[in-house]
């Protein structure tokens, strides 16, 4: 068993029309894996099914082993899943370290406490994690005036809070700085080496999954097309034709 | 055709334009180049006053715009496609043309639905589908039509290619094209070099705001240093 | 079977204004996104100027003639609202317009009051349609048959406009996107206008429609409102069919209610609606909703902290004041401390889900009179000892806001607005209507504090230590980790979901607290009153609080306290005035257009840009 994350037969249907049709697929333990494809071909659906915001119309989700098909979004985070979301979902009213504090206390379970006065709560613990994503100078600026780029990897340490085995990163670097971009993912690329966490991730800049995917799956129209290693995907005709295209409009000589 | 004068613009307090000037010259294409954040959306957004410069002037056709409301930028002949596309998801592919409809104008080409089916087969496939059954390329296409069925004088595109799979950009340069050849002037916002380079006639460069440079490819590609710096290739 | 049926045919006339005023305000809120809570408003304004119009015009021409002009006439009043007072707030967030909304239902109020006076009107006959025809034997009056012929017509015009024309794509177009279509090239403030007058049309059409069977009188904004919300949320949000089946379920069952369960017209339609709701949460048409922003405008909340010592200072001079007041103020004061105290609380309480949960809820006031009432009917009917009773009040409210809260959280944004509300007018038509028990609207009277505390000064300090203590309570939750989960909720619910906070129950839990402590407020209020009617449940009720801490300030924690004090000193000296729902009005809607951020937050916002010059980074 050296999956963590096993995907069978997945689909979701909007009225009658199929957004993700039949994909399987398995994430290795330790392995950093990418899930691309044209905007629409039902990566961010699959996304919200693994992580339970939506819930299939057919198919199984398993996470090392265990079922966890259909269920909810926090019931998947109790059993090691983390994500980060496409758009950032951080506490716009809470300073930066409250942010990575307020994942501690759910991860303590001291949701329902009253007694406490929160900002005090887990403070080291949280600098710790802030550190982790070199975020720690930023610690008492309110969330509402990072700049995206820091939202981004808040978001990386508040995932990181419960100890996950397998994080979801859905387009971890859109609407960055490109430097800032390879500095992201490099981060990430150390979480998945010290920590033995995989990374399940979504993206767009083809730079930065042939940088840094082990393993790299196409979607198109719903069905997956492609899963294989970065040369195999590149040089596969049926993605160079719907994705990839000829290559002349493609900045891959960036990375060649 | 369209002049824009040392703007500035804000988001709230974010100072994102900085005394920016450019012209747009009837019948040629416009790349607008630079990082994400450079400020490229926020330049069309300033033409089309969804945001209104703080300082500066913005002519069309020698009126100017500053302070008008967006609908009434449209009236002037100026057609925007936004970043994200923004279709009616709730309305079908007809419904949504309808919503561009607007007359005939004398300074610009003038498009019929039918004609934009012949540009845009897949839509007349999908015409009576709901756009949130379409996918990321074929939404691009339904939005750059729908701005057409306004019939434009000025095309702002914003950022075209992001997010669509690189076979649909190669179609889109071949639609930019065909569109250019029908007398329309365009604009066009973009982070792929490769992609403005084959469409457009001349490329303006702006990084934090600040026009760094403004001239032809040939003239771009004699400097390399200015590449490099504001362009992420 | 042929009474079943008379009585069928008279629901099904009834529903006809019913869905005239339920259709125009689903339309407008399609596009604007604005429950328009003066909605009520323009029925009754349609069947006052529906007299006036009748008596002028004789004849069949003028009766049909004087309901057409009457729509048209509504129409530019509501296209009038529209430009003046909404305009300049459509992006504000939702909290905003409504308050605005309802500073309109207080201006037109006034106006109709000046204008008609108090006096009900008694609807004119419809000419030509005075009698009656036998149907099965039963006696159906004509004009039912009329109006039963004239609202699927109605529906039909309405569906043909949305579905067909240009003008309906355009407004489907900006339901989603306004500002897409203004690039577009349509001039969107006028479609706003437009699909604005065309709503208040219909519902001045409604108010005109129903004169022959009803009449006029200044109560009727209300008494439609809570209907027309009933009926919005069983049919759907923006479903004109869904209003339409909605109107005729809820009018006909008012019919047989009437004949079979004459006690219990009002709460009917409310079970109704709970049973549709399990089933169905967003009613029988309608399509899940997305929460509208739910703060103020300004810039965004900032971290909270407990107060530093100078803020503790202050609050501690601020208390020994109060402490002191009986050494020194006349009791007349001392019963305006224990008004603003309790009315404090009150909006706190409001203050904690709305502020920090997001949870914007329009019937709060079913926590602060349901508490009232749990005390005083336990001291009225089994003569319970004032203590026992007085705790019997955040007890009693706590368990209603659970059970309230079990339906209403499963909601967000408007539907849960309108919901809230819904229940709020149900527990309030128990108050009005169970007369056996809480004798209606002749109230609960003699509830009086226990001896050791009946002393004014006594009371006072009673007063003060509950009041003050719930407050304290409230200040202390928030800053605790389950006021910050409720915060993290609000701010990003799927971040929130994603890291293991249950939400939902999050919500529910604070929503309970919230009715605790309002039903603290009402103990507090019942035994210093001694007494409590159904007024302390009314919308106008639970509409005070939420002014209450949109004039303090939504997105500070003080604001719901601070707008507390400064209402009751302001009502106090108001309600002294004839015309004081007008100046109210009127205020409000100043407040909203020129100082959104309310007196707390425009205080701060004055207060940083003094100091802005020592102050550099932040």
């Amino acid at each position: 068993m050296s999956e963590i994350l096993r995907v069978e037969n997945l689909r979701k249907s909007y009225d009658g029309f199929l957004a993700v049709n039949g994909v399987s697929f398995a994430v290795a333990k330790g392995e950093l894996k990418a899930l691309i494809g044209p905007n629409g071909a039902g990566k961010s659906t699959c996304f919200n099914m693994l992580m339970g915001q939506l819930k299939p119309s057919a198919g199984e989700v398993y996470l090392d082993g265990q079922r966890i098909t259909g269920k909810r979004p926090r019931e998947i985070w109790r059993r090691g899943v983390g994500r980060t979301f496409q758009i950032t979902g951080t506490y716009q009213s809470m300073s930066v370290i409250e942010n990575v504090q307020m994942a501690l206390m759910s991860h303590h379970k001291r949701i329902f406490s009253i007694a406490p006065r929160a900002w005090k709560l887990y403070r080291d613990e949280a600098m710790g994690f802030l550190d982790t994503v070199s975020m720690a100078d930023q610690a008492d600026r309110p969330c509402s005036v990072l700049a995206y780029g820091d939202l981004k990897r808040l978001e990386l340490a508040i995932a990181l809070c419960h100890r996950p085995r397998l994080l979801l990163m859905d387009e971890p670097t859109a609407g960055m700085a490109p430097s800032a971009r390879i500095e992201l993912m490099q981060l990430v690329a150390d979480i998945v080496r010290d920590q033995g966490v995989s990374v399940l991730f979504t993206e767009h800049d083809m730079d930065v999954v042939f940088a840094h995917a082990h393993h790299i799956m196409v979607l198109n129209r719903g069905e997956l097309i492609a899963d294989g290693s970065a040369t195999e995907v590149r040089n596969n005709p049926q993605v160079q034709e719907v994705y990839l295209g000829g290559g002349t409009l493609f900045k891959e000589d960036a990375n060649a | 055709m369209l002049s824009v004068e040392r703007i500035h613009s804000y988001y709230g307090k974010a100072h994102i334009l900085n005394d920016l000037s450019f012209e747009v010259r009837r019948g040629e294409v416009v790349a607008l180049l630079g990082r994400n954040g450079a400020g490229k959306s926020t330049t069309m957004k300033s033409v089309m006053q969804l945001l209104r410069p703080r300082q500066g002037q913005v002519t069309f056709q020698g009126r100017d715009l500053v302070g008008e409301p967006a609908f009434r930028v449209a009236k002037c002949g100026i057609g925007y496609v936004p970043e994200d596309r923004r279709i009616f998801t709730d309305l079908t592919v007809l419904e949504n043309l309808e919503v561009g409809r607007q007359p005939r104008r004398e300074d610009a080409p003038f498009w019929t639905q039918e004609q934009l089916f012949e540009i845009f087969p897949n839509l007349y496939e999908r015409r009576a589908n709901r756009g949130k059954h379409m996918s990321g390329g074929e939404q691009q296409m339904l939005t750059i039509a729908r701005t057409l069925m306004g019939n434009p004088a000025l095309l702002l595109l914003d950022e075209p290619s992001e997010g669509i799979a690189p076979v649909i950009v190669e179609q889109m340069a071949e639609t930019i094209k065909t569109l250019k050849e029908e007398g329309l002037t365009v604009m066009i916002s973009e982070q792929n070099l490769h992609f403005a380079r084959a469409v457009a006639d001349r490329a303006i460069i702006i990084e934090g705001g600040e026009k760094k440079f403004d001239g032809s490819f040939a003239e771009l590609e004699a400097h390399p240093e200015i590449r490099d710096a504001y362009l992420s290739v | 079977m042929a009474f079943f049926f008379a009585q069928f045919l008279t629901g099904l006339a009834n529903a006809a204004a019913l869905f005239l005023v339920a259709s125009g305000l689903s339309l407008i809120f399609g596009v604007t996104r604005i429950v328009n809570f003066a909605h009520g408003s323009f029925y009754m304004l349609g069947a006052f100027i529906g007299v006036v119009l009748m008596d002028l015009l004789p004849g069949h021409v003028g009766f049909w003639g004087a309901i057409l002009l009457t729509g048209l006439a509504v129409g530019l009043i509501g296209a009038l609202v529209e430009m003046v007072v909404l305009r300049p707030i459509y992006r504000a967030p939702e909290l905003f317009q409504l308050v605005a909304t309802f500073g309109v239902i207080l201006v037109i109020q006034d106006l109709a009051l000046m204008i008609w006076g108090a006096e009900d009107r008694l609807g004119p006959r419809a000419p030509g349609l005075r009698g009656v025809w036998r149907i099965f034997g039963e006696p159906v009056p004509k004009y039912d048959i009329v109006l039963i012929a004239i609202t699927p017509v109605i529906l039909f015009a309405l569906w043909y406009l949305i579905a067909r024309t240009r003008l309906g794509v355009l407004v489907r177009a900006a339901t989603q996107d306004r500002e897409m279509v203004g690039a577009l090239g349509v001039n969107q403030a006028w479609l706003f206008t437009g699909v604005f007058a065309l709503g208040s049309a219909l519902a001045g059409l409604g108010g005109a429609l129903q004169l022959p069977k009803g009449g006029a009188d200044l109560l009727m904004d209300f008494n439609i409102i809570g209907a027309v919300f009933v009926v919005v949320v069983i049919g759907g949000m923006g479903s004109l069919p869904g209003a339409f089946i909605a109107s005729v379920l809820i009018s006909v069952l008012n019919v047989f209610g009437v004949t079979y369960l004459p006690q219990s017209t009002l709460v009917l339609m409310y079970v109704v609606m709970a049973v549709v709701l399990i089933v169905r949460p967003y009613g029988l048409l309608g399509r899940e909703e997305v929460a509208g922003e739910h703060g103020q405008v300004g810039a965004p909340e900032t971290p909270i902290r407990p107060y530093g010592p100078k803020g503790m200072a202050l609050v501690a001079v601020l208390l020994a004041l109060l402490a002191l007041l009986p050494v020194f103020a006349e009791p007349f004061v001392l019963t305006l401390v224990v008004d603003m105290v309790v009315f404090a609380l009150f909006a706190a309480s409001l203050h904690f889900i709305l502020g920090s949960g997001g949870l914007v809820s329009f019937g709060h006031a079913a926590f602060f009179g349901g508490g009232a009432y749990a005390a005083a009917l336990l001291v009225y009917h089994t003569g319970t000892p004032m203590e026992l009773a007085f705790l019997f009040a955040p007890l009693a409210a706590g368990l209603l806001a659970l059970g309230i809260g079990w339906f209403c959280i499963r909601l967000t944004g408007v539907y849960f607005a309108m919901l809230t509300l819904a229940f709020s007018q149900l527990v309030w038509s128990l108050a009005f209507q169970w007369r056996s028990v809480t004798r209606g609207d002749d109230g609960l009277v003699n509830i009086w504090p226990a001896e050791w505390l009946s002393g004014d000064i006594t009371y006072y300090y009673f007063a003060l230590a509950f009041g003050i203590g719930g407050i304290l309570v409230l200040r202390h939750v928030i800053h605790a980790p389950f006021g910050y989960a409720l915060r993290a909720g609000r701010d990003s619910p799927r971040q929130a979901e994603a890291t293991g906070i249950d939400v939902k129950r999050v919500q529910f839990a604070a929503f309970a607290l919230a009715g605790a402590m309002a039903g603290l407020a009402g103990g507090i209020f019942v035994f210093s009153k001694g007494s409590v009617f159904p007024t302390e449940l009314e919308i106008a009720k639970s509409f005070d609080a939420l002014i209450v801490v949109f004039l303090g300030g939504v997105k500070t924690l003080a604001g719901g306290v601070v707008g507390a004090g400064f209402m009751t000193v302001v009502e106090d000296w108001l309600v002294r005035l004839e015309y004081w729902r007008l100046l109210l009005g009127l205020v409000i809607i100043a407040v909203v257009i020129l100082m959104p951020e309310g007196i707390v937050g425009t205080l701060r916002t004055l207060w940083r840009r003094i100091r802005h010059s020592d102050e550099e980074a932040v």
